[in-house]
């Protein structure tokens, strides 16, 4: 294999490894402040039909992404709106959101299914971008890669250094106690529901726009799901989501071009590699149950009602 | 602004209400969605509700379609007031389709009458192998069932497409990714001459009175429901978690894989690439919609499936795009969600109090919770 | 200070406060009045309306009608934060702590203004050391003792500068020690003027440290007293509306040795729990045992291990009625003729959602009678539940009410009651009359001292002294771990047992065990 095609592949990876830390990203914000949204899949699907859809019709990929993201703010408040003022059950909740934004996507799609568009393009940083292999390899992605390492070093600042981040993780651990001292607990959660569908939305909008510029019924396949399983595998800590997003990344693209590397195995059987690896992870991960119980926020998938 | 009050006790009316309110505004929603794509909704409305049912080989659909939901959500209710969540049910399915289709293939060239009776019985094996593996993980490594089970329908998937393209093929198919057509032998016998609806339907009726029995009159059941309901009280009380989560996983996915086979050996006839259009899915919205409940459960998945005939005939009719079955699957669960709230809550027309939304006396002084 | 007291305008003032829930009035028409520098208690017991009361004046709640009045001027306080802002601090009972968070982030999550990290360390660490309130700012929570946490809160509250602090039940979770420890802190916030309201059911301290009390009944103000001119006997009165009740203990030789534990290890698998270490007990036919301790010392996990909820490797460390038990299941260890009240009521030792009937199926075993073949046996579970209802006088909307809409007193009489009928020849109870209000904790404790009559092998585990003082032939003490040999309650003092607490004792050895 030469060495283009060693970086064509690495290059893939990035690219396949950024709508999962997206979305995972997304999820883990909301996990931190107690509210477990399982609903990562249908958002993701919502915003890659609207951010596909708007763009075709307007022209414009900032629109584009820009309405998948409000998209997927959009099915997130919903669920904002049933488990935090209705109180519904967090699991059946966020099952029902992935359903429908199932359902939705299809629907709105339909007019869509086989039209084309120019996808996001990788932009060239002046200098950084013509250094020979290392350029190509680290300076030549577009903006919505850039975009998720600025969000990783954010969620890190978020969560160690500010004030916020410490609330949200008083209220990930104890809403009762956070409401004791006064926090508008229902808020707060409501701020990071909305920020999951929000990069949930980008998630799948990126999967729309740059990774196959086209709509397709049910495109994410799964990766919603892997982006929850992707949170509990990082502990919950923004660093290990994108060394995961990456393993997973990894994982993704051995579909593709495991043949060309020399593996011979039906396309359907390495297609399958992403699951079960997700599996195994989960399994490696909750085996010791005190590195669940020290890690996960202590409120997780409990509803809280301010009671006076 | 009203505001939401925690009721002392939970409203029995509301119980059986929700699931009714849930549907008639779901059918609300969809005559106003159906006015916004263009079509005259009472017309659409007809087309979709009520026009499938109006000759008897629609309402044999009708049945047909019903019985790999009653039957994915007989197990599925089961399990979910256990808490233990197989999301997977569309993966057991297709693992049960691929066991007794594998029989059906292994013995394409024997006529036997045993041929059937084994095929259901590696359908049932197939899919409780299937759940055997999110039932020993969790209670081996304590790994959470919903993403676990999930997983696995995307590889019982793709496990089915490389079957049916390698393998699997059919040799005289002209290359398309399906197996041979199985035989008549192989074929569940149908109830009525010239209709498609089989005989699963009626041993889906007959597991729906069992699951009754079960849950309601059995110690075992009752177990199970302690263990949803409250787990520190299951562990009190000695029942044993790991037995009700392999009970409750092994269960659904038998059933789902019986419900793959009577689905490839029935309406379809072969192994294909797609051979369900997200039975296990709906059936969990059904087993919601049903309250858990086994009568509940059959009376939804008569609405679900009658929601999947009228997404075919529409299509046809009408040219609406079939995915307007999934939305309004979707749509009618969360409207059951939103009615739910009124089983433990009530409406109070009130001057709003600025800081809180819900009210509720204070727990009894001294309450350990 | 109390004359000076007199004279001074009141800090904080409630006129005429009234709220009501749906289904209960917790306060009605309350008056209460505070000067600077008093330690005013709030007493009443369980189901009074303290909570509520505090609640109002602490901006969590609004009250319905009535005006709070801070300095003289009415005031609305709306949230916490306000109150705070105001001057009121508050140390809650069950503390509104952060397990996975530092001391320093914990208080800073309570400060109105943000202060620099390394300018709240340094605030923290003198204020901690003016007030004798040892505590280190970078220590994980969950690492903390009981005591150290509320030492965390009041630290919290005094940092905000506060005019008046409410403290909530303080000391059910301290050693007599720490408790006069606590005093002298309280006394010298007093000294310097700060409002001290102090909400209490135990008569002692109140007498021992209050200026005044405002005694509370069923949500209204029966009385005011200065508790150091009252007796004991004086306050319960305005208190329950009648003395405190004694239990009768008539002397019993205790006979054969029911429940055995024996070299007893257990390490936690919860990062937050503690690990128990060579436990020795005995319990004998006819006779309660009494465990005191302040949560947190192995309570829990020495409860799973005797209940059976937590399995045993060994194989040799309980013996129930002289079979091992360490392999059976809580099932088969009722079998054996353990029974067991837990110290969680709702969602352990009754399902919330169920009805009292289904509920009384819950422990139900082999040789009742409830279950056949598999098959309940639902005739038989609806009059076993209503005979347990009636026998104990539980108040409930019938044996159809669901357990949640029972109050805790009457919760736990229907626990009790469903246990002690189903025939125990070893009864384990934790935290039997924790907040049940008197007169259900009055029936109890006289039935557990029943069974005791009766040949039965009683063990309580309690953090109230006084109970068990009142119920026990023998006392042991758990602390981190580790019990202390089970001496004759006549034999002991409530000074003992503190010192005890603390760890200050020698575990029980085997031999001591056999021969007591």
């Amino acid at each position: 294999m030469s060495t283009e095609q060693m970086i064509l592949i690495l290059v893939s990876v990035v690219t396949a490894a950024t709508p999962l830390a997206f979305a995972a990203f997304g999820e883990l914000v909301t996990e931190r402040a107690g509210v477990l949204n399982l609903g990562v899949e249908g958002m993701m699907l919502l915003g890659a039909v609207i951010g596909f859809a708007v763009t075709k019709d307007s022209g414009s990929l900032a629109f584009g992404f820009f309405a998948g993201m409000l998209a997927g703010m959009a099915m997130a408040l919903i669920f904002a709106v049933l488990t935090q003022h209705l109180q519904t059950n967090q699991v059946a909740t966020g099952l029902a959101l992935t359903l429908f934004g199932a359902g939705l996507s299809a629907f709105i799609g339909k007019p869509y299914v086989g039209m084309t568009l120019t996808g996001l393009n990788p932009i060239s940083i002046p200098y950084l971008s013509d250094i020979p292999v290392l350029g190509h390899l680290l300076f030549h992605y577009d903006l919505v890669v850039y975009g998720s390492f600025v969000l990783l070093f954010g969620l890190i600042w978020f969560f160690k250094h500010s004030h916020w981040g410490l609330v949200v993780r008083a209220v990930g651990e104890s809403p009762v106690a956070a409401h004791a001292i006064g926090y508008p607990v229902i808020r707060i959660r409501y701020f990071a529901i909305l920020f999951g569908g929000a990069m949930s939305g980008i998630a799948g909008a990126y999967l729309s726009l740059a990774i196959t510029p086209l709509w397709v019924e049910g495109m994410t396949a799964g990766r919603g799901w892997i982006a929850l399983a992707l949170v509990v595998f990082a502990t919950w800590k923004p660093t290990r989501v994108m060394v995961g997003a990456y393993l997973f990344g990894g994982v993704t693209i051995l579909q593709f071009y495991g043949q060309g590397m020399g593996i011979h195995v039906p396309s359907q059987i390495l297609s399958m590699l992403p699951y079960i690896v997700t599996v195994v992870v989960l399994v490696l991960i909750s085996r010791n149950p005190k590195t669940i119980l020290l890690n996960q926020p202590m409120s997780l998938g409990v509803s809280f009602s301010p009671r006076t | 602004m009203p505001r939401l009050e925690r009721r002392a006790q939970p409203s029995r009316v509301m119980m059986f209400a929700s699931p009714l309110i849930a549907a008639v505004l779901m059918l609300m929603t969809g005559y106003i969605l159906f006015s916004i794509m263009g079509k005259e909704p009472l017309h659409a409305f007809w087309v979709f509700f009520i026009k499938p049912l109006t000759t008897t080989y629609g309402i044999g659909e009708w049945l047909l379609k019903s019985t790999p939901l009653i039957l994915c959500g007989i197990g599925l209710a089961i399990g979910f007031r256990a808490r233990v969540f197989n999301i997977g049910a569309e993966g057991q399915f297709t693992m049960g389709a691929i066991a007794a289709g594998g029989v059906a293939l292994y013995f394409y060239n024997t006529d036997a009458v045993w041929i059937l009776p084994l095929m259901m019985l590696a359908g049932v094996l197939g899919g409780m192998a299937w759940a055997a593996i999110p039932a020993f993980l969790r209670t081996r490594f304590n790994t959470n069932e919903i993403l676990v089970t999930l997983m696995l329908v995307y590889v019982a998937q793709l496990f089915l497409g490389y079957l049916v393209q390698g393998p699997w093929r059919d040799p005289e198919g002209f290359n398309f990714p399906q197996s041979r057509m199985f035989t008549d032998s192989e074929t569940m016998p149908v109830l009525v001459e010239g209709l498609r609806v089989n005989w699963a339907f009626i041993v889906a009726l007959v597991l729906v009175a069992v699951s009754w029995f079960f849950s309601f009159k059995m110690f075992a059941g009752f177990r199970m429901e302690v263990s949803g309901q409250a787990p520190d009280a299951a562990r009190y009380a000695g029942f044993s978690e790991k037995r009700n989560v392999w009970f409750a996983l092994l269960i659904s996915g038998g059933l789902a894989g019986f419900a793959g086979m009577a689905e490839v050996a029935g309406p379809i006839g072969q192994l294909q690439p797609i051979i369900s259009p997200g039975y296990g899915f709906a059936a969990i919205i059904v087993a919601y919609v049903g309250r858990l409940h086994p009568l509940g459960v059959l009376l939804a998945s008569l609405l679900l499936s009658l929601l999947y005939l009228g997404g075919e005939t529409a299509q046809m009719d009408l040219n609406l795009p079939s995915a307007i079955t999934g939305l309004f699957q979707g749509i009618l669960l969360f409207y059951l969600l939103a009615a739910d709230i009124f089983i433990h809550y009530r409406l109070k027309p009130s001057p709003s109090d600025s800081r809180t939304t819900i009210t509720s006396p204070p727990e009894p002084e001294g309450d350990i919770t | 200070m109390s004359t000076d007291t007199q004279t001074k305008l009141p800090r904080l003032e409630l006129v005429g406060i009234t709220k009501a829930y749906p289904s209960v009035i917790a306060n009605q028409d309350v008056n209460l009045v505070v000067r600077p520098g008093e330690i005013h208690a709030v007493l009443g017991e369980n189901g009074a309306g303290k909570s509520t009361l505090m609640k109002i004046i602490y901006g969590v709640t609004k009250p319905d009608s009535g005006s709070v009045l801070w300095d003289n001027r009415e005031v609305h306080i709306e949230s916490p934060a306000q109150a705070r802002k105001i001057g009121i601090g508050m140390v809650f009972q069950h503390f509104s702590l952060f397990e996975t968070l530092t001391v320093a982030e914990n208080i800073s999550l309570a400060l109105d203004s943000a202060i620099a990290p390394h300018e709240l360390v340094q605030r923290i660490e003198e204020v901690s050391q003016q007030y004798g309130l040892p505590i280190d700012p970078h220590r994980l929570i969950h690492s903390m003792s009981v005591g150290e946490r509320q030492r965390v809160e009041i630290v919290r509250c005094l940092l905000n500068n506060p005019r008046l602090l409410i403290m909530d039940e303080p000391t059910s979770v301290l050693t007599p020690q720490a408790v006069l420890k606590l005093f002298e802190t309280l006394r010298r916030l007093a000294a310097e003027g700060c409002s001290i309201l102090y909400i209490s059911h135990k008569l002692d301290e109140i007498q021992a440290l209050c200026d005044k009390a405002t005694i509370l009944r069923g949500g209204r103000v029966t009385g005011t007293a200065i508790p150091s001119q009252e007796t004991r006997e004086s306050l319960a009165q305005m208190m329950i509306g009648r003395s405190l009740p004694e239990c009768q203990m008539a002397p019993k030789m205790p006979a054969e040795t029911r429940l055995r534990v024996h070299q007893l290890n257990l390490s936690t698998i919860d990062p937050f729990g503690t690990t128990l270490k060579n436990i020795n007990l005995d319990v004998r036919s006819g006779e309660v045992v009494g465990i005191a301790g302040i949560s947190g010392n192995g309570q829990k996990e020495l409860m799973a291990a005797l209940s059976g909820e937590q399995p045993m490797p060994k194989g040799t460390t309980t013996q129930i009625c002289g079979v091992w038990a360490d392999r059976l299941s809580p099932g088969q260890r009722r079998d054996l003729g353990l029974r067991f009240v837990p110290e969680e009521r709702l969602g352990r030792g009754a399902v919330p959602s169920m009805s009292l009937r289904l509920n009384a199926l819950l422990t139900t075993g082999a040789g009742d009678g409830l279950v056949n073949y598999g098959l309940i046996s639902y005739a038989h579970v609806r009059s076993f539940a209503r005979d347990v209802i009636e026998k104990f006088n539980v108040k409930c909307g019938g044996d159809e009410a669901l357990a949640s809409s029972l109050s805790g007193g009457n919760l736990q009489k229907f626990i009790v009651g469903r246990e002690i009928s189903l025939q125990p020849k070893v009864m384990i109870v934790a935290q039997p009359t924790w907040g049940v209000d008197v007169g259900a904790a009055q029936i109890i404790r006289q039935a557990l001292i029943e069974l005791r009559n009766q040949g039965v092998a009683v063990l309580v585990v309690s953090e109230e002294l006084e109970e068990l003082f009142m119920i026990c032939d023998r006392i042991a003490v758990i602390a981190e771990g580790r019990l202390s040999p089970a001496i004759p309650a006549s034999e002991t003092s409530v000074e003992k047992i503190g010192l005890w607490m603390s760890g200050a004792f020698v575990e029980a050895k085997v031999e001591e065990v056999q021969h007591a």
